[in-house]
């Protein structure tokens, strides 16, 4: 694939023929508000596949515009570049290569939506390598219409995979709080921060969602009943149970990662101490001794450490400790501040929150050289989660007055910005693989 | 005296106390008189003086003046930034506490402790927390039972006042007592 510099982007739906698929879609909806969704890009990456996909047949016929779904999903990723492809095109067509090279293309993407009889809708894709002239295939998918934006997504995987060689999460979901007036709801979305579905609604505050490794549940902490108490949810039926309701606060779940243990925050016996415990609460086994506030479990991928946040230096600082037994370690070292770690897949960067000044950053630190990199030049950052293939990061930040969610790449170069609705937004977590 | 002739002899004085705003006057001796009861039974001489703390004119008394000032308790203590010390200023808050708790051991308290919404949510949950210990600890070094008191923490998630400056700041930095 050919490399190319960019000038930097500042990309929006205002381009004619998506200005054309938003209305249209709208039009013929009956979801939930939010309908309008932006990709805002700031930044560059140093080299981008420009691949051009083409506008699904018949989607705007469709309740979910996936060929604008693909193309949003390709583009945040941060490698990969959309081109316009106008015309008529779909998996039957027969493009020329060399028109599409003329246009700065390395890969075309094409499909349909078609509506079946039994009411679900046959979604099918294409993918040329324009470079070489080669066909790389396609896809069928049968799906009911609220899986039709889960279809879209799918396909921008297998694109993104074939292209790049590593997985895509287009197809993963994100969980994250929300607050309007004197509501809290838990909310899960698509990893492109739409398809919003309300999780738990409540008057009282929610706070550290915890994605289950199944992505099946997810454990959050509540105060419904007037203080801190660890809940876990089954996201598909809302079944909900107290796992930690001891005395004092209980707090800051984190799922091993065989999904069998949590890690939380405990007050039973004074100060704030972190605990293990079975996934249904039992087994309750307390891990730090120390007269410090020790919390903000988070495992290692390998199930062997756990890091945390202690102050028993004096200023909270991040620990790992062996879950075998043994002391903890200090790995952060830069300022005094440093709160809110995420382990990333592959167990070799830890992402976290610096504070500089008044300035709370998101930073990462590689575990074998120590280097430190902060990411971003805002200065209200909070939350940063890892996306499952470890290429990207999530977190919450303040911007222009309001409170957003926002994806980075992992050098900090590509941003792109979820959720343009009103409401305040916070702790936002990347949910596994697998569904 | 015995313990049982004080106490009868207080009984009197209190019923001739009573007897006293009743506008009627009845001279009382301590020579035990004949008294009717409920179920009409006459009880007899020396019944009622020889019956410690059973007599039929026991009246317990219920003092309600002191529920009432419990409602006029201060409720909340005030905290510098970044600590968790219970300052000079309000340990006669302390006190009025600590006296109504160990007056009555069957009373409970909730201590939430708050912090401002500088940092993060966690690690201010945790903060939260140790001020509610730290006014925990203090009501407990004046007698009161730790079990009669439960801190927990809302960290910065509950703001008394909105605002992202000092003045704000100052009132979020705090720990409130809450009778249950």
């Amino acid at each position: 694939m050919r490399a190319e510099l960019f000038r930097p982007t500042r990309l929006s739906f205002t381009m004619p023929h998506r200005r054309t698929i938003l209305v249209a879609a709208a039009g013929g909806l009956s979801l939930p508000a939010l309908g309008q969704f932006r990709v805002e890009i700031s930044g560059v990456g140093a080299t981008q596949i420009p691949v051009a996909v083409a506008r699904f047949r018949d989607e705007a016929a469709a309740p979910q515009p996936v060929g604008a779904i693909v193309r949003a999903d390709l583009e945040r990723s941060g490698l990969i570049r959309p081109i316009d492809a106008p015309g008529d095109l779909d998996e039957r067509s027969q493009p020329s290569m060399s028109e599409w090279r003329g246009r700065g293309a390395d890969a075309l993407v094409a499909g349909s939506v078609m509506r079946l009889a039994d009411g679900r809708f046959d979604v099918r894709y294409k993918l040329w390598d324009v470079v070489k002239g080669a066909d790389l295939g396609g896809q069928a998918y049968a799906v009911t219409a609220p899986d039709l934006r889960l279809a879209a997504h799918r396909i921008a995987d297998a694109v993104y995979e074939k292209l790049t060689g590593e997985k895509g999460v287009f197809s993963t979901r994100i969980c994250y709080v929300s607050k309007a007036a004197n509501r809290y709801t838990l909310r899960v979305t698509d990893a492109d921060g739409e398809g919003g579905q309300v999780a738990l609604t409540s008057p009282e505050p929610i706070i550290s969602p915890a994605w289950s490794p199944s992505g099946r549940e997810i454990a959050y902490v509540s105060f419904e009943s007037g203080k801190a108490v660890v809940w876990v949810q089954e996201v598909a039926s809302g079944a909900r149970k107290p796992i930690a309701n001891f005395r004092g606060s209980n707090s800051a779940p984190a799922w091993s990662p065989d999904g069998q243990q949590l890690a939380v925050t405990l007050s039973r016996e004074g100060g704030s101490q972190l605990h293990l415990m079975g996934r249904d609460g039992n087994n309750l086994r307390r891990l730090t001794q120390s007269s410090a506030i020790d919390t903000e479990p988070a495992f290692a991928p390998d199930g062997k450490s756990i890091f945390f946040v202690s102050d028993r230096g004096g200023s909270p600082q991040i620990y790992r400790m062996p879950l075998a037994g043994g002391a903890a370690e200090r790995v952060t070292f830069n300022g005094s501040y440093n709160i809110s770690p995420a382990v990333s897949p592959d167990g070799r960067l830890l992402a976290y929150i610096n504070r500089s000044g008044n300035a709370f950053r998101v930073s990462t630190l590689d575990l074998a050289t120590g280097a430190v990199q902060t990411l971003t030049d805002t200065s209200d950052d909070e939350s940063p989660s890892f996306a499952p293939n470890g290429r990207l990061l999530i977190y919450a930040t303040r911007a222009q007055g309001r409170d957003v969610l926002m994806t980075t790449t992992l050098d900090g170069k590509i941003k792109t910005r979820l959720l343009s609705s009103g409401a305040d937004v916070r702790e936002p977590v990347w949910g596994p693989f697998g569904r | 005296m015995t313990i049982l002739s004080r106490k009868t002899l207080g009984m009197f004085l209190a019923a001739t106390v009573l007897l006293a705003g009743c506008g009627s006057s009845v001279k009382l001796d301590d020579k035990a008189a004949p008294v009717e009861s409920r179920t009409g039974s006459a009880v007899g001489p020396g019944g009622g003086a020889g019956a410690a703390g059973s007599s039929q004119s026991q009246v317990t008394s219920v003092d309600l003046t002191k529920s009432a000032s419990d409602a006029t308790l201060a409720k909340t203590i005030y905290f510098d930034f970044d600590s968790f010390v219970v300052k000079d200023e309000f340990k006669p808050i302390i006190e009025q506490y600590a006296k109504m708790l160990t007056a009555d051991r069957k009373k409970r308290l909730v201590i939430e402790g708050h912090t401002d919404e500088r940092g993060g949510r966690e690690y201010n949950l945790a903060l939260g927390q140790k001020r509610a210990e730290s006014v925990q600890r203090a009501l407990v070094l004046l007698g009161v039972t730790e079990s009669q008191v439960e801190p927990v923490s809302f960290g910065e998630e509950r703001p008394a006042a909105q605002g992202s400056d000092e003045s704000a700041w100052a009132k979020n930095r705090r720990a409130e007592l809450i009778q249950k």
